[in-house]
């Protein structure tokens, strides 16, 4: 039983509460770093990272936080946990890092971390928080290396920089800021569909 | 679950310092700890840039930083020689004409002045459109190709302007500023190459001092003993 609701704890995230299909949390780095697979993929584990550390201290500090500086204290420890990524990256994945560029610090407004740290972290366990954020994180990967690899894919064929057709096919306006809103919306269109389907 | 601590203003004084301490003290440690690779990836980064953009050397000079007029960062020049011969120089230039603001390049020229590669370091250009700079005046494709031309040749603009260089489809801007830094370059090169000859006339000037008077007064302008004939025309 208890093992049963940690799995829907993790899934929720996945699936059934995905940030970017369903919530619609997160849109600026979402939309702004998906130009290539490896970008996105790269933004969701960054993501991913903050998301289970500042749930995990959120959740061990929840009772010493008075509720009058919860927001305060909350964006302290997710902008710490971002300044560590961001300088972790620098140092080990110099390229992946100048590819995300400003997106990085921009985890810091993630509506999707403080939100979790607000809705779940401060009610929950520590363990529970934990699977939140990864779940979360997961799911926002995912999200975002799908449509990464999908506006690589029509901008200019190819998926994590391996060809698929040449180049001078692709549709340039995919890579290009219009095209992610129109690939995301799509996306959001299908993956709805199949979230009926299995109801 | 146990209560929550209540909301009075010592105790959110107390939390909210501790936290910021806790965090300040992390990300402190962290920092030394990262200092090191993150200055260590930027100049292998440099350096492979440095390389890549040189005719064959055996070793580099130092680095000099030069100002152009109305230009606030300095370009940096690294003269290159093999063994004491002067072969060229990379060029750290940049512009901020970018599409999307400041492009820096380095550009190696060879010791008469003509381009021999380039490397872009930094740009955020519109992908798939601006950032082919990163390739394209390299590619041998009709007039695109700047490697071999010299720096001071006034083709070396894009044809729109009146020059001798195919624009990048649909990014001019982005061809017309990468162009315009390695112009810049070659304006750092050439004050730089002055004192080379500078550093070889005052060689000269230890054995010779008569050969140095007389090069003195034909090939530099700004010799010290004319100097106060400047100064006072300045008053006027």
């Amino acid at each position: 039983m208890a093992g049963n609701s940690n799995i829907k704890t993790l899934l929720n995230g996945i699936i059934k509460e995905n940030p970017v299909f369903v919530l619609l949390l997160g849109m600026c780095p979402t939309l702004g770093t998906t130009s290539s697979a490896i970008n996105g993929l790269g933004m969701g584990l960054a993501t991913t990272f903050v998301l289970v550390a500042s749930n995990v201290v959120i959740s061990l500090l929840k009772n010493l936080i008075p509720d009058k500086v919860r927001i305060p204290s909350f964006i302290v420890v997710v902008a710490t946990f971002v300044t560590l990524v961001e300088m972790v990256m620098q140092a080990y994945v110099p390229a992946l890092y100048e590819s995300l560029g400003l997106f990085i610090p921009l985890i810091v407004v993630n509506c999707i971390v403080l939100g979790r740290a607000e809705a779940f972290a401060a009610k929950n366990t520590v363990f529970k928080s934990f699977l939140d954020g990864l779940g979360m994180g997961l799911g926002f990967s995912l999200a975002l290396t799908i449509l990464g690899s999908a506006r690589e894919l029509l901008g200019t064929g190819k998926v994590f920089s391996l060809t698929i057709f040449a180049e001078q096919y692709g549709m340039l306006i995919f890579v290009l800021a219009p095209g992610a809103f129109i690939a995301l919306a799509y996306l959001i269109a299908v993956f709805n569909r199949l979230l009926k389907k299995t109801e | 679950m146990s209560k929550k601590l209540e909301s009075s203003f010592k105790n959110m004084l107390i939390v909210l310092t501790t936290i910021s301490l806790v965090s300040a003290l992390a990300l402190g440690s962290v920092y030394n700890l990262t200092k090191e690779p993150i200055e260590l990836a930027k100049k292998e980064k440099q350096e492979n840039a440095i390389r890549e953009v040189l005719p064959e050397h055996t070793r580099l000079g130092t680095a000099d930083s030069v100002y152009l007029k109305g230009l606030v960062q300095p370009f940096v020049v690294y003269l290159a020689y093999n063994n004491e011969d002067f072969v060229g120089a990379a060029v750290q230039s940049y512009t901020n004409n970018g599409f999307s603001g400041e492009i820096k390049v380095m550009v190696g020229f060879d010791a008469a002045g003509n381009i021999v590669n380039y490397a872009v370091l930094e740009q955020a250009e519109t992908p798939g459109l601006g950032t082919k700079i990163v390739d394209w005046f390299k590619t041998e494709k009709g007039k695109q190709n700047i490697l071999g031309m010299n720096g001071s040749s006034e083709q070396l603009k894009v044809t729109k302007d009146g020059g001798e260089v195919d624009a990048i489809t649909a990014a001019t801007i982005s061809s017309r500023a990468f162009l315009e830094s390695v112009k810049l370059a070659y304006a750092a090169y050439n004050d730089n190459y002055d004192v080379v000859l500078g550093a070889t006339s005052l060689y000269d000037e230890k054995n010779t001092t008569s050969s140095e008077e007389s090069f003195n007064q034909e090939q530099h302008d700004e010799t010290p003993d004319q100097k106060p004939v400047v100064s006072e025309s300045d008053k006027e």
